[in-house]
């Protein structure tokens, strides 16, 4: 890395003043409403994503200057939850279970349709901007395997067929 | 790496009353109760192998290689995280422990470099040990499966480099940043094998939070963070303890050393002020000493537009003496004195002050605490009966409610700031006074309950309002007061301050504070279990500064937050030696200890072991020598180590009185802005390079401890020991602890102090005598060294500065923690890196009035005088408040500051003065005298052999 020059360790641009409006306006929100809460970081961080569909690193600042902690805490944390999207993902986030119910019964064959027709692999974007597709490890569905959640949506018994269905709406 | 002479117990001390004996591999040990079996252990001398505990920070449990068996226990217990107990039966070595730390080292290895013998921590490497101790022989897994091993290195700090392929995540560096330093910079990043140190939000170190204090490369075990001269110059091969030479803190360190180069300096663990921890300047700024702008000949000129020519040590100091001696006989036994410095030590103070009164038979001896700490001298003997800070550092750990007014301490007295955070964190409320929004006010973990943000210069207002709540709400510790203080002093101060005129209600037109939050941070003082003080330069550079120090004193007194643990009244020093070149008598009025030169005992003491006679007369403060100089009645200056050209208030003032003077001897390490103004160039010594002790804010004697040769040939209190003898005054130290029992035997509160004692004890904190053979950490127990406590009628006079039309704003000054004082050493370091100029920092509201946005040039007009800085624009400061720091010569901070000075001790009034700012495109007119005065002397010196450059590097405007 190079040696650039550091921001002077005094030098205080007033934390959240170069965001966009939206996404001030979401941490704000979201540090107002979950303040009072002990260990608040994790419930501000599900309520800016829940609004803004992810967590921008550069919001990071703002979080961390509101419950006073220092930026590194929230960074940790933030990277350590593979949910937490620190890019912005397509308008609506297809999770596809991977554990083990959902493989055993079909799980594999919906990944590797799923993949073809959104044209990406994990953790990518259609080219249409309409989808992102992630992997997860139970949904807590065994029973009616394979399960897949749309944005905040469970569905079961997901074939390739139904896959269809559900990205065309 | 830790220190090389470091023995590391692997978790840290617990205190306890209660003792626990268990047995350890059939040995068996007693320990106090809390300690976990690893450094129970480690006290009897048996390693447990350990990559995660390290005895500076508390157990994590994380590497799973000090796995023990416990009688009666399931599994393998983490000996870190485990406590002792009584008659626990513990086995730390056996084959089914060896096969499973060997399981974990395989691990470790397998994505590990095995670069060893080319790797800095070779020889230290902590990992290394361990896979020798495991008697780790294979890696089964190979070392061609995904690995960290082409993770990047990360080199933008200048001192130390991040490697991360060398990384274990073993968390320490986190850990060292968060429990020791406080700032919580490091994070671990992701998770499971993705899992890797970041500093912030993964940036590199240089941009990220982190303040370079060196606690996460100390903690780390491999070379994952190392000192980049670590890596250049490879392991020391000796280490010696010695003390920093920055702020008042007094951090010990041990210097580890290659012959006579130093490797790097390493905080030391047993230091009673710092406990292992240290800041970027001590740990790493210590560049200046072997920095090629030193002046290592001795050197005269008959005037300052004469080119300096190199001479032979005896003809410099027969020349300064003969001038000296010349000047005596010309203009009188008064028209020569001298300055001490606060950055050398005691001893080196005490000969400077002998010298003056001794040899130059007069009394005109001062010293830079003049300009800083004076009126705590002043105030705290007036109140208390000593002129030092009541506690000790660690004090603070037992405070239950800490004010800090108008001090700065995570940037000016770093490692104290770490520890007073470490109880803030613990739950300690905090009450913060000062003009300025300060770090501490808000930072991670820590919210002040109090931010009472006075306007600059009204302290005294503000003191007399929180006492006239504890008055009034009947906070006061009645008990304490009666059997402790003057009840008629007391009965006068509690009058008073309880008339309405000093409620904070009538106040708060004067401060600026509302007199509800005023109310409530009195009510949290006075009624806190233990209520502590802190204070700097704040307090003191005021018209009023002794006024202040004496009202915190009442406060302190009124609500009995004296004489114990956790509270008293505590000066935060600014140099590593202001107490102890004041304790020396660099004051014109006073011996050492204290005691005023008309006590006839005292002076009669002073004789008899001196055989001169003492003038009972006070000599010439600072100021009043350059006054004496304008009226051209004084001509000859001694200055050791002080830069009174770009310390002292009102530059061009200065400067006119030093052109006027015939001889000016400067003894320091470069040509600083004095020595331009010198006849006589002294060459002086490192810290690195002298023995001598330093004292700190608590009053803690530490020694100082010769490393390497000196540049120049002699430590400072040998030349002023061959100036005295060129003058007749007889002088045959051959080491400094002899001058050392000379104080010991001249000063009471030092009667007990000797470097045989400091050896023994590492540090002792004054008094030390027959009733304190060890020191005293705590001052004022039981009864006031005064006898009775005295309250003083501290009536709020407003400052003469005042704001008007033409300069409607108020300049106050402070520091940063990159930089030191006027930056003669720090400049010449690698800390530029952080901060290379001074800036103003100016209000929002106040920057728009005007026009100005951030990084334009602004020239700022006192009554004084004008320069120009560059803008900051932050609401840090309040409207109509400006602030800068004075650590650039070419920013003339002290060109604008004026010469309004403490009623009691002169100190000058830097925090307040009316100035006026305004958009400019060119350097003031001063500032162009500056650089051409400054390019005219750096060629008389090129002249005198040595490379000529133009004066730090003015910026080009």
């Amino acid at each position: 890395m190079s040696a650039r020059r550091p921001v002077s360790v005094t030098l205080r641009v007033e934390p959240g003043s170069d965001l966009p409006a939206d996404e001030r306006a979401a941490v704000l929100e979201a540090v107002q409403a979950c303040r009072s809460l002990q260990g608040s970081l994790l419930p501000v961080l599900h309520a800016i994503q829940d609004r803004l569909s992810w967590v921008p690193p550069r919001a990071v600042p703002l979080i961390a200057f509101e419950l006073n902690l220092s930026r590194a805490e929230v960074h940790g944390v933030l990277s350590f939850y593979h949910y937490f999207r620190q890019t912005k993902p397509g308008r609506h986030v297809v999770y596809l279970c991977r554990a083990e119910a959902c493989q055993a019964s079909g799980a594999v064959a919906l990944e590797a349709h799923a993949k073809r027709r959104l044209g990406v692999d994990f953790h990518g974007t259609s080219a249409d901007g309409r989808y992102t597709l992630e992997p997860v490890y139970c949904l807590g569905n065994c029973a009616c395997g394979p399960s897949l959640m749309i944005d905040k949506e469970l569905h079961a018994g997901v074939t390739p067929a139904r896959f269809d269905e559900l990205v065309a709406e | 790496m830790q220190s090389i002479a470091d023995i590391d117990l692997g978790t840290p001390e617990r205190r306890s009353e209660t003792q626990v004996t268990l047995q350890i591999d059939g040995c068996e040990v007693t320990v106090p109760s809390g300690t976990s079996v690893m450094r129970a252990a480690a006290l009897a001398d048996l390693k447990i192998p350990k990559l995660c505990a390290t005895d500076l920070l508390e157990a994590f449990g994380s590497c799973r290689l000090c796995l023990v068996q416990i009688e009666g226990m399931k599994g393998y217990p983490a000996s870190c995280t485990t406590p002792v107990a009584q008659g626990m039966k513990v086995t730390t070595q056996n084959g089914e422990l060896a096969q499973l730390r060997r399981g974990v080292m395989e691990l470790y290895i397998s994505d590990h470099p095995l670069d060893c013998l080319t790797c800095p921590a070779n020889g230290h490497c902590e990992l290394q040990d361990m896979a020798g101790a495991v008697g780790l022989r294979e890696v089964r897994y190979g070392y061609a499966g995904a690995n960290h091993l082409d993770a990047p290195k990360d080199e933008s700090n200048p001192y130390f480099t991040f490697d991360a392929s060398k990384c274990i995540v073993c968390s320490r560096c986190v850990r060292a940043c968060d429990e020791q330093q406080g700032t919580l910079a490091l994070t671990i990043a992701g998770r499971g094998f993705d899992s890797q140190v970041a500093a912030s939000q993964g940036e590199s170190f240089l941009e990220s939070e982190c303040v370079s204090c060196g606690a996460c490369i100390q903690a780390c075990p491999t070379a994952t963070l190392s000192e980049k001269s670590l890596i250049e110059q490879g392991q020391a091969e000796h280490s010696v303890v010695t003390t920093c030479a920055y702020c008042g803190v007094g951090c010990s360190f041990r210097a580890e050393m290659r012959g006579e180069e130093v490797v790097r300096m390493v905080p030391n663990k047993d230091g009673h002020a710092n406990h292992g921890h240290s800041c970027v300047k001590g740990r790493f700024a210590i560049g200046y000493a072997t920095h090629p702008d030193r002046i290592t000949k001795p050197m005269i000129r008959a005037s300052i537009a004469d080119p300096w020519r190199e001479v032979s040590w005896e003809e410099a100091i027969g020349h300064a003496a003969s001038e000296m001696r010349r000047i005596q006989g010309k203009y009188g036994r008064d028209s020569i004195g001298g300055i001490t410095s606060s950055r050398c030590t005691n001893e080196e103070t005490f000969l400077v002050q002998k010298l003056v009164r001794a040899g130059f038979g007069n009394n005109n001896v001062d010293t830079c605490a003049r300009v800083c700490h004076s009126p705590t001298g002043y105030g705290l003997k007036t109140t208390l009966g000593e002129s030092a800070g009541t506690q000790t550092f660690d004090s603070v750990m037992d405070s239950d409610v800490i004010m800090v007014i108008g001090a700065n301490p995570t940037d000016a007295h770093p490692v104290f700031a770490s520890q007073m955070k470490r109880r803030l964190r613990q739950g300690a409320q905090l009450i913060v006074a000062d003009p300025r929004q300060i770090d501490l006010v808000r930072t991670p973990h820590i919210e002040a309950a109090q931010h009472l943000a006075l306007r600059p210069g009204t302290n005294v207002a503000l003191i007399n309002s929180l006492a006239h709540v504890v008055v009034r709400e009947r906070l006061v510790k009645e008990d304490f007061v009666r059997e402790r203080c003057e009840v008629d002093s007391f009965e006068k101060w509690r009058h008073f301050v309880g008339e309405d005129r000093n409620s904070p209600e009538a106040m708060a037109a004067v401060t600026g504070v509302p007199a509800e939050q005023v109310r409530q941070a009195a009510r949290l003082y006075a009624t806190a279990r233990n209520g502590a003080i802190y204070y700097g330069l704040g307090v003191t550079e005021h018209s009023q500064g002794s006024t202040m120090v004496m009202g915190i004193a009442n406060l302190a007194m009124a609500t009995g937050n004296v004489g114990r643990s956790g509270v008293g009244v505590n000066p935060l020093r600014g140099q590593n030696n202001v107490q102890g070149s004041c304790d020396m008598g660099s004051f014109p009025h006073e011996f050492p200890g204290y005691r005023h030169v008309s006590d006839d005992a005292t002076r009669a003491l002073f004789e008899r072991q001196w055989h001169v006679n003492l003038l009972a007369e006070p000599g010439l403060r600072i100021p009043n020598m350059f006054e004496a100089a304008l009226d051209g009645e004084f001509k000859g200056l001694y200055i050791q180590g002080e830069d009174i050209a770009q310390s002292d208030p009102n530059t061009q003032h200065v400067t006119a009185a030093m052109t006027s003077m015939e001889c000016i001897i400067v003894q320091d390490l470069f040509l600083n802005e004095s020595a331009k103004f010198a006849h006589v160039f002294l060459p002086g010594s490192s810290f690195l390079e002298k023995d001598g002790t330093f004292t700190n804010a608590e009053r803690r004697i530490s020694p100082v401890r010769k490393v390497m040769r000196s540049k120049s040939g002699y430590a400072d209190w040998e030349i002023t020991q061959l100036l005295a003898n060129a003058l007749g005054l007889k002088m045959d130290y051959t080491h400094p602890r002899e001058i050392m029992d000379e104080i010991a035997a001249l000063t009471p509160t030092f009667a007990g102090v000797s470097f045989a004692k400091l050896d023994e004890l590492g540090s002792i904190q004054w008094p030390c005598n027959d009733e304190h053979p060890e020191g005293t950490p705590f001052m004022h127990v039981g009864s006031f060294v005064r006898g009775k406590g005295k309250f003083m009628v501290t009536e709020y006079v407003a400052t003469t500065e005042k704001v008007n039309a033409r300069f409607p704003l108020i300049l106050t000054t402070g520091r940063i923690l990159s930089q030191y004082n006027v930056g003669a050493q720090t400049r010449r370091t690698e800390n530029v890196a952080w901060h290379d100029e001074d800036r103003l920092e100016i209000h929002p509201h106040d920057a728009d009035e005007r026009g100005v946005k951030e990084g334009d040039w602004v020239g700022v007009q006192s009554r004084a005088g004008e320069t120009v800085l560059r803008a900051r624009v932050t609401s840090r400061v309040q409207a109509g408040v400006v602030y800068t720091t004075f650590h650039f010569p070419e920013s003339g901070a002290n060109v604008i500051t004026t010469e309004n000075s403490d009623w009691a001790t002169n100190c000058p009034e830097y925090k307040v003065t009316a100035v006026q700012v305004t958009r400019v495109t060119q350097p003031s007119a001063w500032q162009r005298r500056y650089q051409a005065f400054s390019e005219r002397q750096a060629s008389l010196l090129g002249e005198a052999g040595h490379a000529a450059k133009p004066a730090n590097g003015m910026p080009v405007r």
